[in-house]
């Protein structure tokens, strides 16, 4: 399993004494900053993709800017790898640890620093929750707009790392398109400023590609987002469908009317009922499909809106349409949603969330191979996703404690994000690549490009300490998995030289 | 639209990469070129000239997923009237400066127009790119799809790059489609005020797509569907501000726009700014001035950084003098390095941002 880092295909650093760091380490911080016992380690062994393990080194817990330039500083020093986590809630094991790391946790960097409602932003350290965020700012009429169904629990560092998305971002941008500035760490322990306090900075746009870096260029110290005033309505349909295909064409349909909702979900039966059972929000569990299709803003606008997407949805195929009665109803609708991934507990020991994005006009054909590639694989497939975006979530039901259950999940997720790819999407949407989809890297990227990516990491990180073996394969994985290089069928530029 | 055959576009991408090569080998400079109607912007590149702008042509446009893909050296003007027989735009609004603008020297050079603030930087629009790396390898970063965090992004990396990270060969853009309705408001209202009354309408969800301030009056424009476009603008009254105001402020024609030797000082919006030496139009609610003055570029540029911006000598550098506020040295090394990654030789467009970069 991809857990295992090897020797052969994966960057790796000659070991270094685990008394020596921990000494160099202890004479740098102070009491209580780090954690060394192995059942003290254990919370840290994994992230929200529990099927990888691995134990780091030493667990660093820095209260500061100053103790993280410490730590990053020493294992400069000494050769060792570090791995940045936040809340640990990452799909791909991006914060998985790799061999002989120190992990370095920023989750007791956790105030929120200042909150300027002129300027419209947020200043907080990386450590702070993402929902903290809009609750701290909504006193002021204002909110962080991108909200990751683990916004709860996920820290904002780690959603910079990720460019994390959710279900408002189909109108009110990613992370990356929510930030004003950023403070990070290189592993020499020198500390940069990307973005400001004005909409842009001189230079090569740094931030944006700091943005979705997955802990591989630097460590996020501190973090400016930009906050947006609260709409004054918001208003949620639930359409039901018969077919999936059907409820796939009503959401092309429905942005090819102009229409931008603030957010445009989609569920399957088996994702529905689970729901249904876990949140009791009210859903048609004999639909094959749900949209949740959210409007916001005017009143009268919103009234005009949904009008039109009734329309559509129905023109589609929709066999019921129904406007959340009241905003109690529009929570519950939601709420649904967002418990879907828990419910999933219902249906099988285990799911493997998928995260890849297609063109929004194959989603009837894309549904429809997964239903059959599931059939296949013999594994129950459930779909619950960001279908506005065309970012899928395919999650697929297996049990870890049968032989062999998670292998076949993982082929069977190999298989979906190539479908991903030969439509013209990509692996992921905004999971991550981590160390999970590393082999599909090799499908989506050529070598000229990956030698690009590891030259822009070496521009940041010579040493090539931070979290390694994660988001980039190297040249050696690539061929070792044999993937071919291809975009539709086609690889682009076929004629040109690719080095 | 110049119709190419596969096989011309084919051997023009050819020949662009050969020439990169061999640059990349001698050593020699390439100045890359799409309109050129953006000379005057960054410093002077000396070097051999690229011309990008026959590698052009729609590669693919698909309204109904609000993304469009075309080839660096594209017209933009050809692209915005495209778009909008599908009642689409680009959300930028970036400044076009003559007929022959391309597409690849609006997203080089990273200018966005008065709906900046509401809609996004350039680099926000753009979902994907393909660019000639310094060894003629042409380098694919992002794709079609919004939602995409697969490998670095390079791709939003390119957009205000202005060229010196690589030849833009093909450029994928999310769009946008135009709102119902558009109205536009003016009021006679001084800097000082008009800043503190920005200040309350940003706090609320109103339809703003334009916040300018031309010296004079306060103009807003409102865009979006049509019950908070009206209720807005009833509320605020005013003066109706033409169409064509946005336009030439957006194409940089208004009044002052003209001054041979013209800064852009990006700062804070909320920044108190009010002592500035000559005259002033103000976009992005405040956060962008067009300041037309010939005092010493170290106090402006100081001037700038105090309120916690920068500033850019957008028009009428000298020969050597410094267009972009100068990066402290550990960004500037980062910078160095990155160009190295991108283009080893140093042959894209050397100089033109940074003396050295
Ligand atoms: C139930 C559930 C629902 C989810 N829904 C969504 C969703 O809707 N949208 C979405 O985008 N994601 C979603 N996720 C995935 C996850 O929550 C996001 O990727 C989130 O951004 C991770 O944040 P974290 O703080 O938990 O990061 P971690 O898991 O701790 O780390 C993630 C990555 O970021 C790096 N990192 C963390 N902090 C820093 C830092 N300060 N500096 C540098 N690198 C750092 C780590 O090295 C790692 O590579 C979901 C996860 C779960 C469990």
């Amino acid at each position: 399993m991809l857990d295992q880092f090897d020797i052969a295909l994966d960057p790796m650093f000659p070991p270094v004494d685990r008394g020596r760091l921990i000494s160099a380490l202890s004479e740098v911080l102070p009491a209580g900053a780090l954690v060394t016992k192995t059942e003290g380690m254990r919370v840290y062994e994994s992230d929200g993709l529990a099927a990888y393990r691995g134990l780091p080194a030493v667990v660093a817990l820095p209260r500061d800017t100053g103790e993280v330039r410490a730590v990053l500083r020493t294992c400069a020093r000494l050769g060792v790898p570090v791995v940045a986590r936040g809340a640990g809630t990452g799909l791909s094991g991006g914060a998985l640890p790799s061999p002989g790391c120190v992990l370095l946790s920023l989750s007791r960097m956790s105030r929120i620093l200042a909150i300027d409602p002129d300027a419209r932003t947020a200043r907080v350290q990386p450590g702070v929750r993402n929902l903290a965020i809009s609750e701290a700012a909504a006193p002021y009429g204002l909110f962080y707009a991108p909200d990751p169904s683990s916004q709860l629990a996920c820290s904002i560092g780690g959603n910079v790392a990720e460019n994390a998305g959710g279900v408002h971002c189909l109108k009110y941008g990613l992370t990356v398109h929510n930030l004003q500035a950023l403070e990070i760490m290189t592993l020499e322990g020198e500390g940069l400023t990307l973005g400001g306090e004005a909409l842009d900075a001189p230079g090569f746009d740094l931030m944006a590609l700091m943005t979705g870096s997955e802990g591989l260029l630097a460590v996020v110290t501190e973090v400016t987002v930009r906050l947006l005033p609260s709409p004054s309505h918001a208003q949620v349909m639930l359409a039901a469908f018969a077919d999936v295909r059907q409820a796939g064409e009503a959401v092309a349909a429905i942005i090819a009317a102009g229409i931008i909702p603030a957010g445009l979900e989609m569920m399957d039966r088996l994702a529905l009922t689970a729901a249904e059972e876990h949140t009791h929000a009210g859903y048609p569990t004999d639909a094959a499909a749900i949209l949740l299709c959210e409007l916001d803003g005017a009143e009268d606008d919103i009234a005009e809106e949904l009008e039109r997407v009734a329309a559509i949805c129905e023109a589609a195929g929709a066999v019921q349409v129904r406007v959340a009665r009241d905003e109690s109803e529009r929570q519950l609708f939601w709420a649904g949603r967002k418990g879907a991934f828990p419910a999933m507990g219902r249906l099988a020991p285990d799911y493997y969330c998928i995260d890849g994005t297609i063109p929004r006009r194959r989603l009837p054909d894309v549904l429809e191979a997964i239903g059959r590639l599931s059939e296949e694989h013999g594994l129950a497939v459930a779909n619950v996703f960001h279908a506005g975006d065309g970012n899928l979530h395919p999650l697929i039901l297996y049990d870890a404690n049968e032989d062999g259950g998670i292998e076949r999940a993982e082929a069977l997720g190999g298989k979906i994000l190539e479908l991903c790819v030969a439509m013209g999407g990509t692996i992921t949407g905004e999971h991550g690549v981590g160390r999970e989809k590393i082999n599909q890297m090799c499908a989506q990227f050529g070598s000229a490009e990956i030698e690009t990516f590891f030259a822009i990491k070496a521009a940041f990180d010579p040493a090539g300490l931070l979290n390694p073996g994660k988001a980039i394969p190297t040249p050696a994985r690539c061929v070792e998995h044999g993937a071919m290089h291809v975009h539709a069928g086609k690889a682009p530029f076929a004629h040109l030289d690719r080095f | 639209m110049p119709t190419s055959t596969a096989s011309e576009i084919r051997d023009f991408a050819d020949e662009l990469a050969d020439r990169v090569r061999a640059a990349s080998a001698a050593r020699t400079p390439l100045r890359i070129v799409g309109g050129d109607t953006k000379a005057f912007y960054g410093r002077a590149v000396g070097g051999e000239r690229l011309d990008v702008s026959g590698y052009a042509g729609v590669v693919d446009y698909e309204p109904s997923e609000l993304v469009i893909t075309t080839r660096a050296g594209t017209r933009i003007k050809e692209i915005e009237a495209l778009l909008a027989r599908q009642n689409q735009r680009l959300a930028f609004e970036p400044p076009v400066l003559g007929s022959d603008s391309t597409l690849g020297g609006v997203v080089a050079a990273g200018l966005a127009g008065p709906r900046r603030p509401f809609a996004g930087a350039v680099r926000d629009s753009v979902l994907g790119v393909t660019v000639l790396g310094g060894k003629g390898e042409a380098l694919r970063f992002g794709g079609t799809v919004f939602k995409n965090v697969a490998g670095f992004d390079g791709f939003r990396l390119m957009a205000g790059a202005l060229g010196c990270l690589g030849v833009l060969l093909e450029v994928s853009l999310r769009v946008a489609p135009i709102p119902a309705s558009e109205l536009s408001r003016s009021f006679d209202l001084s800097w000082p005020a008009a800043q503190a009354w920005i200040t309350t309408l940003m706090r609320r969800p109103l339809p703003l797509s334009g916040v300018a301030h031309d010296g004079e009056r306060l103009h807003l424009r409102l865009s979006g569907p049509s019950a908070a476009v009206a209720a807005a603008a009833a509320e605020f009254g005013g003066e109706e501000t033409p169409a064509v105001f946005w336009e030439d402020l957006r194409h940089r024609r208004t009044g002052s726009l003209g001054a041979p030797r013209l800064w852009r000082l990006s700062v804070p919006r909320t920044a108190a700014l009010n002592d500035l030496p000559g005259p002033a139009i103000r976009d992005w609610g405040g956060a962008e001035i067009w300041l037309d003055s010939d005092a010493p570029a170290e106090r402006i540029r100081t001037f700038a950084a105090e309120a916690g911006g920068h500033a850019t000598l957008y028009r009428g550098a000298g020969p050597g003098e410094a267009v972009f506020s100068p990066l402290p040295p550990g960004l500037f090394a980062l910078h160095k390095r990155l160009k190295a990654a991108f283009d080893p030789a140093g042959v894209f467009n050397p100089g033109r941002m940074y003396e050295g970069l």
